[in-house]
């Protein structure tokens, strides 16, 4: 069996493509705020991002380390510390503000509604039991009137689910026993098992190999076909959010500074930041460039936020706003249908600039 | 008496003619055996073959990348190169001197001609010292005492590096992760190395700084005139870095080649499956579905027991039974190529 490889060029073609649907979106954020108190200041995380999210959908959220990608994922599951913490805003999850609700509230939805896949499957495993027994204790916990032989069926059905062979065996394995990739599928089993309608995924892939990344991105991706759940994908790799998402929501310095289509922002991205990325990322796709253009200095402290627009004192065209850059700080204007850009450029002006200067590069 | 044996190692290349381009580095046969001790008198039971067996060479003043996923070999080889760890078999040349099993004060002087540039800026700098002595180290320890005294070789390495001759006296965690990994290069550059070993030396980096390092690593070797052996898992910062490419699974290199061949036609199935597994940049390819990828099934097999013949035969869609029967060897092809594969792809006019 396992030498049967297969190409996946038709498992692409019927990707879904589904333009955004109306109605009501299944998770809403409204300018969601997480600061933490710290001993050195105020650090600002999260610092006012909206978004909305239907079912059936991917949403990929890209950001440098620090920019509060994945603080805004722990916010939506409800695992910041709420002593440590303070969170302002909504989020809403079917219409139930999820800020508002207790903990015990958020307690009974995680798991269930919501679900998370973590980075690292080495560290968020428990070392100490087998594979099995904790994707039991996930099922069990959302449906006590299972019996454990129910819950245990329940999980070798979902190894299976995610390609684990042997899944009846490999049911009562340490997670040690697993490699890397399979780790991962495990822990994409879990999350599953209680068919959750929103998954959260936080670099699900930076720990694997491309070959094993590649597996990944396309279980997700058949399994979201399946189970119509909505997704969250963070990571700072624009080739994942590319094969996965797609509306793509672009952070810096804890502010959603261009969120869009996918198709949109990869072709006409309208935010010097986003351009920047896209630049300073060799690409096998295109035809090798002399140099990279990496984006000059740093990303910023969070605790002394640049004033005006985050990013001016690494924006090569902050000068051509005539001072507004580092006075004021820009609001997430629509540029074009759907795809929404935080920059003090005029639109006409950001379009010339990026035909010109940025387009011919990338 | 350091210096003078490093005058006598830097004499032998230049006493014979600089006929062909002499290789800077030439690996051949190179193995690592981590042996597995067990039972009750911890006999030796088995081995993982980390490394086993490849052939190199690096040319003075080019970048060879080594490229491969986690598990193949690809660190324990440059720890090898660089004598950190101690080969089980072949046979190390630098410079044409045979540096396999010098001990650590054989290799002390030649360590100047040979330095590593590490995967982690957080672990590899030591936090009690100040940037000043972390740079300054490598002349201490070779009781070299640079023109113009020290302070000012470490703050022109610095300045070179792209940091500020002010941040002599801080600390390493002053700085961010780009930053540090500026310093871990300074450190490396002090003795003016004749090659830098990099292992994964951007890939704890996020985007945006990776492209300033990989810049500077860019203009340094163009300065310098160095010769690099870069040590890394992600193929499209290996194809802007890199001259020529060696692709390795399982201990094995399977493919080496120039870079643009490499990436134009790749002729292993497993550098084919590889390459096509990055993930590309650009939605419209998903929507259109022209993209062919080759999913690999399954994880690599265990070094312990690597599988007979081709070690890529078990995850190979081409194998066929002489793959297992018979090991293919790195053969050299018509254009260049080198490739270790019974059936290797695009090979139609080579026969």
């Amino acid at each position: 069996m396992t030498d049967l490889n297969k190409t996946a060029a038709d498992a692409v073609q019927d990707a879904p493509r589904n333009p955004a649907p109306a109605g009501d979106p299944f998770l809403s954020v409204r300018d969601l705020r997480v600061h933490f108190d710290t001993d050195d200041g105020l650090v600002r995380s999260v610092d006012g991002v909206s978004f909305d999210l239907h079912k059936g959908r991917t949403l990929g959220i890209v950001g440098e380390s620090g920019s509060g990608k994945s603080v805004t994922s722990l916010a939506i599951m409800g695992l910041h510390r709420s002593k440590r913490a303070g969170i302002t805003g909504e989020i809403r999850l079917d219409g139930e503000d999820l800020i508002a609700a207790g903990p015990d509230r958020v307690r009974q939805l995680r798991g269930r509604e919501l679900a998370m896949i973590f980075q690292d499957p080495l560290t968020a495993m428990h070392p100490y039991y087998t594979v099995g027994q904790q994707i039991v204790e996930a099922y069990r916990v959302h449906h006590p009137q299972a019996s454990k032989k129910q819950a245990r069926a329940r999980a070798v059905e979902m190894l299976d689910r995610v390609g684990i062979p042997q899944p009846d065996r490999r049911v009562d394995d340490y997670p040690h026993q697993f490699s890397g990739g399979m780790r991962q599928r495990a822990m994409i089993a879990m999350a599953l098992v209680n068919d959750p309608s929103l998954l959260i995924a936080d670099e699900p892939t930076t720990a694997l190999d491309v070959t094993v990344q590649a597996q990944i991105l396309d279980l997700i991706r058949d399994l979201q076909a399946e189970f119509g759940s909505a997704v969250i994908i963070i990571t700072h790799d624009l080739g994942v959010v590319a094969e996965l998402a797609d509306d793509i929501l672009v952070m810096y310095g804890g502010k959603c500074i261009e969120r869009g289509p996918a198709e949109t922002l990869f072709d006409a991205p309208e935010h010097p930041y986003t351009w920047g990325l896209l630049g300073s990322m060799p690409r096998l796709d295109r035809e090798l460039q002399e140099r990279l253009v990496p984006v000059k200095g740093t990303p910023p402290s969070l605790i002394n936020v640049p004033s005006g627009c985050a990013f001016h004192p690494r924006c090569p065209y902050a000068d051509l706003t005539g001072g507004r850059s580092s006075s004021e700080l820009p609001v997430l204007t629509e540029a074009a249908p759907g795809h929404h850009a935080a920059c003090h450029l005029p639109v006409a002006e950001r379009h010339r600039i990026f035909a010109e200067e940025i387009a011919p590069r990338l | 008496m350091t210096d003078t044996q490093a005058t006598e190692a830097a004499a032998i290349p230049s006493s014979t003619p600089a006929d062909v381009r002499e290789p800077l580095l030439k690996v051949t046969g190179l193995t690592r055996h981590f042996p597995i001790k067990g039972g009750l008198l911890r006999r030796q039971t088995g081995a993982v073959r980390a490394v086993d067996g490849i052939d190199f060479t690096v040319n003075a003043g080019e970048t060879l990348g080594v490229v491969g996923e986690s598990g193949c070999g690809k660190s324990t080889m440059g720890r090898l190169v660089t004598r950190l760890d101690e080969p089980t078999g072949g046979k190390i040349e630098f410079e044409g001197t045979d540096i396999t099993h010098l001990g650590v004060g054989a290799m002390r002087p030649l360590r100047r001609d040979i330095q590593m540039i590490f995967q982690d800026p957080y672990s590899s700098l030591n936090p009690r010292h100040t940037v000043g002595t972390i740079v300054g180290a490598p002349f201490k320890l070779q009781d070299a005492v640079p023109e113009g005294g020290l302070k000012k070789a470490v703050q022109d390495l610095l300045e070179l590096c792209g940091l500020s001759p002010e941040h002599y006296n801080r600390y390493p965690h002053e700085f961010s992760g780009g930053q540090r990994q500026r310093i871990g290069i300074a450190r490396a550059l002090a003795l003016r190395p004749k090659m830098i070993v990099a292992d994964e030396p951007v890939s704890a980096l996020d985007v945006s700084i990776q492209a300033q390092v990989v810049n500077l690593l860019d203009d340094l070797q163009r300065e310098l005139g160095l010769t690099y052996l870069i040590i890394a898992h992600d193929l499209s910062v290996v194809r802007h870095v890199s001259d020529r490419v060696a692709v390795m699974y399982l201990g094995k290199v399977v493919e080496i080649a120039d870079r643009d061949s490499l990436y134009s036609g790749p002729m292993h199935p497993y550098t084919n499956a590889l390459m096509s597994a990055v993930p590309v940049p650009d939605p419209r390819r998903r929507q259109q579905g022209g993209r062919e990828r080759i999913l690999l099934k399954g994880d690599v097999p265990s070094p312990i027991n690597p599988p007979s013949g081709c070690r890529f035969r078990t995850r190979c869609w081409k194998a066929q039974d002489v793959c297992a029967a018979q090991e293919p060897p790195l053969a050299t092809l018509k254009t260049g190529h080198q490739v270790a594969c019974h059936f290797p792809e695009r090979s139609e006019g080579n026969e």
